[in-house]
Formats: C-alpha cells, sequence, structure tokens
C-alpha cells in the first residue's frame, strides 16, 4: 500500500512515545508516525494539513471539530475531534468537511441546504455542524424542529441563532428521503475508498 | 425596444462566501503556516493583583525545541502601551497598559511572560519552566465597592479608581429642560445591572507575525485591520508603510475583535526578536481571561412622569466597569449609550452622569450593541414599570410618549436628529404577529386560576445609532479617528469589475451585499463583481467593520465611487455614439440614446475602450475606476418592537421562551436573507443576557467562567424560533436609504425577554429579577417575595 506523508511534517517533540497511526481520510490513505497525545483534530490540522477542520474550544463543547469516524464498509458516526487521540483513529476512515462533496465537487445535501437557507454567517461552526447534522440525519431522517435542536446542542454557533440552521438540516432531510425514495440507497454516501497516492 | 430593471438590491441572494466556508477551503489566521514559523505560547497572571517579585525565564531556553522565551522586564523599555482611542473627559485618568506586565499583574490572566519554539506544544510545556514569584494584593472587583473609600486601587500611583466621569444635562446643552424642575406626580426610581458578559465569537483569536527584513506581514483574527495597522506604526515605531496586515477568514468579532490587542503586540515584538514569522492562537480558555469582556454596569435610573403616564424627565448615574485598563473604546461604550437612553421617546429633560471605574478584572469594551443595549435595556425596562404605576398597557404608556411619524425629523433631547421612523407601524405589524390581545386574556385566565405556570408578555420598543459614525460628531467627542469610509471600483477591460472596501466582514455577508449593489449601480452582472477587503496592501483605506457601519457608510462609498464610474464611462458612451453625455440615459445596464435605446453602449463596452485608449475624448484617462470616501453627516436609527411571551413555572423558576416576535425598520434592505440572519443572531445574543450568560469572578479574582463548560452560550435547544418581519421606513440620510441591522436584535431581545419574566411574576409582587433570569434567581425572587419581600 503506498501511502502520503504528512505535509507540513510532525512536530519534533519532547521524546514523548509515538506510535504507527494508518488511517484513511476523505479518501486517502495516511500513514505517519504520531505522539501518543496527540489529538486527532491536531493530526488533521498540523500533520495532513486538513484545516477545513478547526478548533473552536478546548473543552469538548463547541463542536467545531467535529468529524465522522468510521471504516472502509461503515460511513462513520460524529465524533469532536478534540477529544479523540489520533491514535485511537487507528485502521478507521475519517470523513471530514472537505471530503464530502463529490469527485466533481457537487455537494452534499447538507451544505446545499446550508448554502440555500442562510445556515451560516462566518462560517467557524459550519464544518463541525454540517458533520453533525449528517450523523443526526442517519438516526432520524425526519426530525422535527425540537429534534434538530436536541440533535445539535453539542454544536455551538454564535452567528446564526440557529434558526436558520434548523431549516437548513430539515430540507437537506427532505431531499435526502426524496434520494433514498428515488435510488433505494442509505441516504448517506458511503465514504470514498482510498485512493491510490504514490509516495 | 422594451429595457427592463432587474434589481439585485433587494434580492435574497445566496452568499459568495459560502462556498469556501461550507467545503473547509477556509482561510482562517490559525490555518497559515508560513515557512519557518515558529509559535508562542503566553504565561498568564493566576492572580487577579499581585506584585511580580521575580521572575525568570532562562530555565525554559533549556525545553526542547525553544527558541525564546521573555518577560515583561525583558521588554519593558520597548513594548509601549496598548491604545486607548478614545479617552472621552480631558481629565480621564488613563494608566499605562502594557502588553506583558512588568511587575505588577491587575486581572486573572494577564500575561506576564512568553515562550517561543518550533511548535505550539513545545511552547506550551516550556510555560510551565518560567519561574514566577508573585506577592498577592488586594483586589478590587465590583463597581461600588471600587468607587467607595478606602478600596484598593488598581493603579495606586493614580490614586483613584475613579477613570472619569461624563455629563450630559440637557439644560446644560440647550437641547431641553432641567430634569430637577420637571412634573413628578410620578416618579420610578429602579436600579439595574448589567451584568458582564463574553462576546464568545467561534473562532479563538489568532495573530501571526512575520517580519520579514524589516517590512511586516500580519495575519489578524480581528474587525479592524486598518486600525490595526495604524496603532502597529505609532506603538512599534515602525513605518507605517512597511506594515501589512491581513484579515483573512475571520470568525465573528462581535465587537470582541474591536481591539488592539496586548497578543497582536507580544507576537510582533517576539518575531522581531528571532526575526521569523511567530504564530500566535489562543485556547478558548485563553479568549475568556483575555479578550476583552462586555457589559458590565449598574444602572440607576429615574424617570419622572404625569400621571397619564407622559413622561417629563428622565436621570441616569451609570457606573461602568472599564476593568484593569481602558480598551481601545471601552470608555466610550456607556457614552455611545448616553445618547439612547431617550430612546423612541419625547422626553423633555434629560440628565446623564457616568463613572468609569477601574476593577481587577478583565478589561471590557465593545460588545454587539456597545452601550446601546444597556440604555435600550434600562429604558424599555423602566417605561414597563412606569406603566404598572400609572395602570396602562406597556403599549399605550410608550404609544403616549413616542415620537409619532409625522414628526420626523426630530431632535431628540439628547440632541440627535433622528431622520425618519413609524413606531406605530411596527408596534401594530409586531402586535398582530404575537396575537397580543388574546395572549392578554390568556394571562388573566392563568392568573385567576392561580395556574402555577404563569403568562408574561415583554415589550421592547427600541432605537439604536448606527452608521458609525460622522466624523465631526466623533471628534467632539474626543475619539481619536474619524467614522468615514472608503470604497473603490476598478472595471477591468473585460467588464468584470473589482471593489476595494475598507469594511473589513466576518461573517456579514459584505461581499455578496456589496456585489448587489455594483450590479445595479453599473449594470453588470452580480457574478462579474468581485469585492477585495481585509487587506491593507489591497485596501490601503477604511475604518473596517463595527457599529453596524458598513452597509450605513461603506455602502454609500461604494454608491458613490460607483457613480463616478458611471459618470467618466458616460462620457466615453457619448463619444462612441457621438452624441452629448445629456442625451443619454443609463438603463437596463447600458448607456442609451434618448429617443434611440438600440443605441448603446455598456459599463464593458466603455471599459475595452479605455484600456484600449484609441479614441478617447480629451481629458479622459485610461483608466474606469474611481475611488470615493463617505462621512455620514448623521447616524442612522433603525427601530422596531419586540415582544416576546413567556411561560414562567412558579414552582421551579423555569422560563421557556413561547413566542418570539421581531418586528425592525432597518430602512431599504439589500438582501434580506441576510438581514433575517443578522436579526436572529443578534435575537438569540439578546435572549442569552437576559437568560443564560454572565461572567463570574470569585472573591479572590479568579474567572469562574473561563470554558464554555461554565459560560453557557445557548445551544439550538435553548433557543425559540424568532418569527421576524420587518416595515420599511427608508433613511432619508442617505442615498441607498439603509439603515444598519448589525446590533438591532441584541438591543431589543434582553429588555423584551425581562420584561415578559417579570410581566408574569407580577401578581407576586415582583417587579425585577436579576439578569441572567436563571431558574434558580427567578425562584429566589419567587422565593423572596413570598418571605414579604418582593418590589425592590
Amino acid at each position: 500500500m503506498s501511502t502520503t506523508s504528512g505535509s507540513t511534517g510532525s512536530p519534533h517533540l519532547s521524546g514523548s512515545p509515538s506510535a504507527r497511526l494508518s488511517l484513511t481520510v476523505d479518501g486517502v490513505r495516511y500513514v505517519d508516525d504520531v505522539e501518543a497525545r496527540t489529538l486527532l483534530v491536531h493530526y488533521l490540522r498540523d500533520t495532513i494539513g486538513k484545516v477545513g477542520t478547526v478548533v473552536g474550544c478546548d473543552t469538548s463543547n463547541c463542536g467545531s471539530c467535529t468529524v465522522l469516524m468510521g471504516t472502509a464498509d461503515e460511513p462513520g458516526r460524529s465524533v469532536k475531534s478534540c477529544s479523540v487521540l489520533a491514535l485511537q483513529a487507528e485502521g478507521t476512515t475519517v470523513t471530514t468537511v472537505e471530503g464530502l462533496a463529490g469527485p466533481d465537487g457537487t455537494l452534499h445535501a447538507v451544505q446545499r441546504a446550508f448554502h440555500e437557507l442562510h445556515g451560516l454567517q462566518c462560517g467557524f461552526c459550519t464544518p463541525g455542524m454540517i458533520m453533525s447534522a449528517i450523523d443526526l440525519l442517519r438516526d432520524n431522517p425526519d426530525p422535527t424542529d425540537d429534534e434538530v435542536r436536541d440533535g445539535l446542542s453539542g454544536n455551538l454557533c454564535r452567528c446564526t441563532g440557529y434558526q436558520n440552521i434548523v431549516r437548513a438540516v430539515r430540507a437537506a432531510a427532505a431531499e435526502l428521503r426524496a434520494q433514498v425514495t428515488a435510488s433505494g440507497d442509505d441516504a448517506v454516501p458511503a465514504p470514498r475508498q482510498p485512493a491510490e497516492v504514490s509516495p | 425596444m422594451t429595457v427592463t430593471e432587474e434589481r439585485e438590491v433587494g434580492a435574497a441572494r445566496r452568499r459568495k462566501e459560502d462556498a469556501r466556508l461550507l467545503t473547509g477551503h477556509t482561510r482562517w489566521t490559525d490555518n497559515i503556516t508560513l515557512p519557518g514559523m515558529l509559535h508562542l505560547a503566553i504565561l498568564r497572571s493566576p492572580y487577579a493583583h499581585a506584585r511580580i517579585t521575580s521572575i525568570d525565564t532562562a530555565p525554559a531556553l533549556s525545553r526542547p525545541n525553544v527558541v525564546a522565551a521573555f518577560s515583561g522586564a525583558d521588554v519593558a523599555a520597548v513594548q509601549g502601551s496598548l491604545p486607548c482611542a478614545w479617552p472621552v473627559t480631558e481629565d480621564i485618568v488613563h494608566p499605562d497598559r502594557p502588553p506583558l506586565a512588568v511587575d505588577t499583574v491587575r486581572y486573572h490572566g494577564e500575561a506576564v511572560a512568553v515562550v517561543v519554539a518550533r511548535d505550539r506544544a513545545s511552547a506550551t510545556d516550556a510555560l510551565e519552566a518560567v519561574d514566577v514569584s508573585y506577592e498577592p494584593l488586594p483586589a478590587v472587583l465590583d463597581l461600588e465597592p471600587a468607587v467607595a473609600e478606602g478600596s484598593p486601587l488598581v493603579h495606586p500611583d493614580k490614586g483613584t479608581n475613579r477613570s472619569y466621569t461624563w455629563i450630559f444635562d440637557s439644560a446644560a446643552a440647550g437641547t431641553g429642560t432641567d430634569v430637577a424642575a420637571a412634573d413628578a406626580e410620578v416618579v420610578i426610581e429602579r436600579r439595574y445591572v448589567q451584568q458582564r458578559l463574553i462576546p464568545a465569537f467561534m473562532e479563538p483569536r489568532s495573530v501571526i507575525v512575520d517580519p520579514g527584513m524589516g517590512d511586516y506581514t500580519i495575519w489578524s483574527a480581528t474587525q479592524i485591520p486598518h486600525i490595526l495597522r495604524v496603532f502597529y506604526a505609532l506603538l512599534t515605531g515602525t513605518p507605517e508603510h512597511k506594515i501589512r496586515v491581513i484579515a483573512p477568514d475571520v470568525g465573528g468579532g462581535f465587537g470582541g475583535k474591536l481591539q488592539v490587542t496586548p497578543e497582536e503586540l507580544i507576537a510582533f515584538m517576539a518575531a522581531r526578536r528571532v526575526g521569523r514569522p511567530v504564530k500566535y492562537t489562543e485556547t478558548r480558555s485563553d479568549t475568556m481571561l483575555s479578550a476583552h469582556h462586555g457589559r458590565d454596569m449598574i444602572q440607576d435610573v429615574r424617570l419622572t412622569a404625569r400621571r397619564d403616564g407622559t413622561v417629563t424627565g428622565l436621570s441616569v448615574k451609570l457606573l461602568a466597569n472599564m476593568g484593569a485598563y481602558l480598551g481601545l473604546v471601552g470608555p466610550g461604550v456607556p457614552i455611545l449609550g448616553a445618547f439612547m437612553y431617550n430612546a423612541i421617546y419625547k422626553f423633555p429633560a434629560y440628565r446623564f452622569e457616568c463613572s468609569g471605574v477601574f476593577t481587577n478584572t478583565t478589561i471590557t469594551d465593545a460588545y454587539r450593541g456597545a452601550g446601546r443595549p444597556e440604555a435600550t435595556y434600562a429604558i424599555e425596562r423602566a417605561m414597563d414599570e412606569l406603566a404598572v404605576e400609572v395602570g396602562l398597557d406597556p403599549i399605550e404608556v410608550r404609544r403616549r410618549n413616542w415620537i409619532k411619524k409625522e414628526e420626523f425629523p426630530f431632535t431628540s433631547v439628547a440632541g440627535l436628529v433622528y431622520d425618519s421612523g413609524d413606531y406605530d407601524a411596527a408596534t401594530d405589524k409586531a402586535l398582530s404577529l404575537l396575537g397580543y390581545d388574546a395572549l392578554r386574556v390568556e394571562q388573566a385566565a392563568r392568573r385567576e386560576s392561580g395556574d402555577p405556570v404563569q403568562l408574561g408578555i415583554g415589550v421592547s420598543t427600541y432605537t439604536e445609532m448606527c452608521g458609525l459614525a460622522p466624523s465631526r460628531i466623533l471628534g467632539a467627542l474626543r475619539y481619536a479617528a474619524g467614522g468615514w469610509e472608503s470604497a473603490a471600483v476598478r472595471v477591468l477591460p473585460t467588464g468584470k469589475v473589482e471593489v476595494v472596501t475598507g469594511t473589513s466582514p466576518h461573517g456579514q455577508g459584505h461581499v455578496t451585499a456589496w456585489s448587489q449593489i455594483v450590479a445595479d449601480e453599473l449594470g453588470v452582472a452580480f457574478d462579474d463583481v468581485e469585492v477585495l477587503h481585509g487587506d491593507t496592501r489591497t485596501s490601503h483605506k477604511g475604518l473596517d467593520t463595527y457599529g453596524s457601519r458598513s452597509l450605513a457608510v461603506g455602502g454609500i462609498a461604494l454608491v458613490e465611487a460607483c457613480r463616478k464610474v458611471r459618470d467618466k464611462a458616460r462620457t466615453v458612451a457619448a463619444h462612441m455614439l457621438e452624441c452629448s453625455p445629456d442625451d443619454l440615459e443609463f438603463t437596463g445596464g447600458a448607456f442609451r440614446v434618448r429617443g434611440t435605446p438600440d443605441a448603446a453602449k455598456t459599463i464593458a463596452d466603455c471599459a475595452f475602450a479605455v484600456f484600449a485608449a484609441h479614441d478617447l475624448p480629451d481629458g479622459v484617462e485610461a483608466t474606469l475606476d474611481a475611488d470615493a470616501t463617505f462621512d455620514p453627516q448623521t447616524f442612522s436609527f433603525p427601530h422596531g418592537t419586540h415582544l416576546c411571551a413567556v411561560e414562567v413555572d412558579t414552582q421551579t423558576g423555569h422560563v421557556g421562551i413561547r413566542k418570539y416576535v421581531a418586528v425592525d425598520d432597518v430602512g431599504k434592505v439589500v438582501n434580506p436573507m441576510i438581514v433575517e440572519g443578522q436579526v436572529h443572531g443578534g435575537v438569540a445574543q439578546g435572549i442569552a443576557q437576559a437568560l443564560h450568560e454572565e461572567a463570574v469572578y470569585d472573591e479572590s479574582g479568579t474567572l469562574l467562567t473561563g470554558s464554555f463548560v461554565e459560560y453557557t452560550l445557548p445551544t439550538a435547544a435553548d433557543l425559540p424560533e424568532i418569527i421576524s418581519d420587518r416595515t420599511e421606513t427608508p433613511a432619508t440620510s442617505n442615498p441607498l436609504g439603509v439603515k444598519g441591522v448589525g446590533e438591532a436584535g441584541a438591543i431589543a431581545a434582553t429588555p423584551a425577554v425581562v420584561n415578559a419574566i417579570v410581566d408574569a411574576l407580577r401578581p407576586y409582587g415582583i417587579n425585577d429579577v436579576p439578569m441572567p433570569c436563571t431558574p434558580e434567581r427567578v425562584w429566589r425572587a419567587l422565593a423572596h417575595a413570598q418571605d414579604g419581600g418582593g418590589a425592590a
């Protein structure tokens, strides 16, 4: 298996133990030596340059860093990547906000709905909000307003008052249900297969 | 031929900004990595007030990957003092504010030492090796103790904790009569406390300083790249033209990024010392301690009125907590409020007195609304008290006092000229949307039946002064800078348009709204407009984004620049069409000869002709571009009526918002979708002040609400659906008729919610619940009332 290594390189840290990590992120397989204490979000941002996923707090309250973590066959559940050690992601398939759009750039239904219904202003919480919404809709394809509000209560937004986020998630739900009806497939897209990348 | 005009202004255009934000293709400052870049960590004071008896950063230097470490003492001679641009009185007490504390720390979280290392973790790890000894000093945290005799002094060399006292008196100003002489058949005296809030933008602040070879490039998560550049020049001695400041994607601000911060200066000093780019990105815990807080005032309000509910005079005495130092515009925040206590009303007499007070706390400064939410809260709470006292419905008592539509323009008792408004229209619409009368009937029934869950209806009729600001007025108020805004419009040879704006958006959608304005003014496609901002190299003039100013000031500069471009293009078009410029009309995106509409030249035609320059009229330069700077003559005055119905569980103290209606009049609207979003977000922050948020210090001055665990931003599950609508009374003070919307919701919502809670609890003899009205506070108010306490 060929691999890519980190674009910015792992920091050379203070001699704390490190270990080999291999995982797939947004369709690309990575193998890196990471320090045991490295959080998944810092691995994503600092080692492999996935800076679309952001850090908004240091107490796992804000949810800005939410990604999906699963396996090659299983689309993954939302996790706050600040609350997962990078090494805990060994062998998993991670999807970030950067991996949602199709190869031709077609946006995911949730991304489209956030755009159409003005579900973002500054956009900092948006990556986490979108990933949480996708997971929420997998559990509950037809949520009420209150169910959306409860389901997203692990993600803070300071700009929107959440109202257009709720609208967007419900609109996306309707679209995803229509897709299922049309295709008979699972509403949540399967993770992209790892690309073979030459070192 | 028929020429149709499809207007972009007024359309709910989806935002151009979204594509990158939705897909993670973002340029937050912390996303930027430069070659050779080092990372900074900051050691902060654990004490609210202490003398630094010794500090040694040398042990940190032996830690792995550490490149440099220094303390305030190491840079004392060069670090200077952070600026206050608004010394509101001549005799203001304005202590130095070094970016790094030198011998004394004056609030929990003040920076004392820094470590620069190859990576963030190494820098943070090495902080523990910095050896600091403190001798704790007595701290003062609260306003009244701070101004009491014998209080510990935050700055002992100044001999007082009172920074300034600023007074407005309508009798002295000639804008009204003397409050002391006012008819006082009814007197309402109340004290309201504006709790301390934390702006809590979602993107923590981050700054990168690249020292280059003495030509500095600085990326900062700031609202004010232009102002920051000026202060970098003034504070560091670096020539201004050797400084480039970039505000890339900025994740929210709400006033909280309207500051020149210690961290920005510390990063600059560090980069200059090590000669390499240095990045500092704060943790959320750092933000809570160090980024400025908002509100924190005690308001003593005295309203006099006649028995019929007509207000005869208003006196306000304010104590405003500045924190340990003066922030960039901190002293001016309550002064902005001074002009708004009289609100939408025709009060004949008004007196305002405010003292800014030092305490051993984080500085306060602008937070969404900045002075105006506080003023609106106090007057709207007091008007409800007056209504109860004279036995009128709260809407009726307001109607008897507010300015009527036909009375505009109206000079307020505070001396501002309100250009337009229609308070009846907004209120009538809000009442209808809420179903006010039916809710009053239900309220009466619940009171009658002794329902444990009581219904309350809160009213808030607000106005605000927006479009900061006329430079002349700012000068009179001793603000250091002006309030103009700048725009440049460049039509490229192929007819595409580049716009450079001096505003600095961080979520407001200027790229979209400015594109709409340009599309209409120049007759070009929305997608053919690019808006450049937030980089002093491309946008060299500007005063940035705050105070609901961007559209009402920057948008007007943009319109004027477009019109200059159009005038020049008209000359060129006339030359090409061999007619007089006066024979041309500009419709459907082109100059057309009157009576011969097929003879037409678009802006793009003109742009290419100018670019080729083969046959230009005499005296016409070979560019199709223009700059404009707009300095407003007056403020703009959005207004509206917000109504809130709450259900209060008198057994648990729980408050549930049953219905929230916002009817805002922000004048003409460029993009109704963006306007509605601003209202939602503002209302959410206003509700948050009423119900959820408070920055709390313990007795020793330790910030207890130091993270999002303790400082409880409302989640989606905590907030109601907001029913929003608009009335539209165009501003007469600018060519777009716009007024501004950024702060409206945050101003209106807080009193609407608290008035509703108090309204629900009136039968229990309660006339106030301190904010935030948590279940515990509501329950305690009820318990106290049942013990025979009650009305304040």
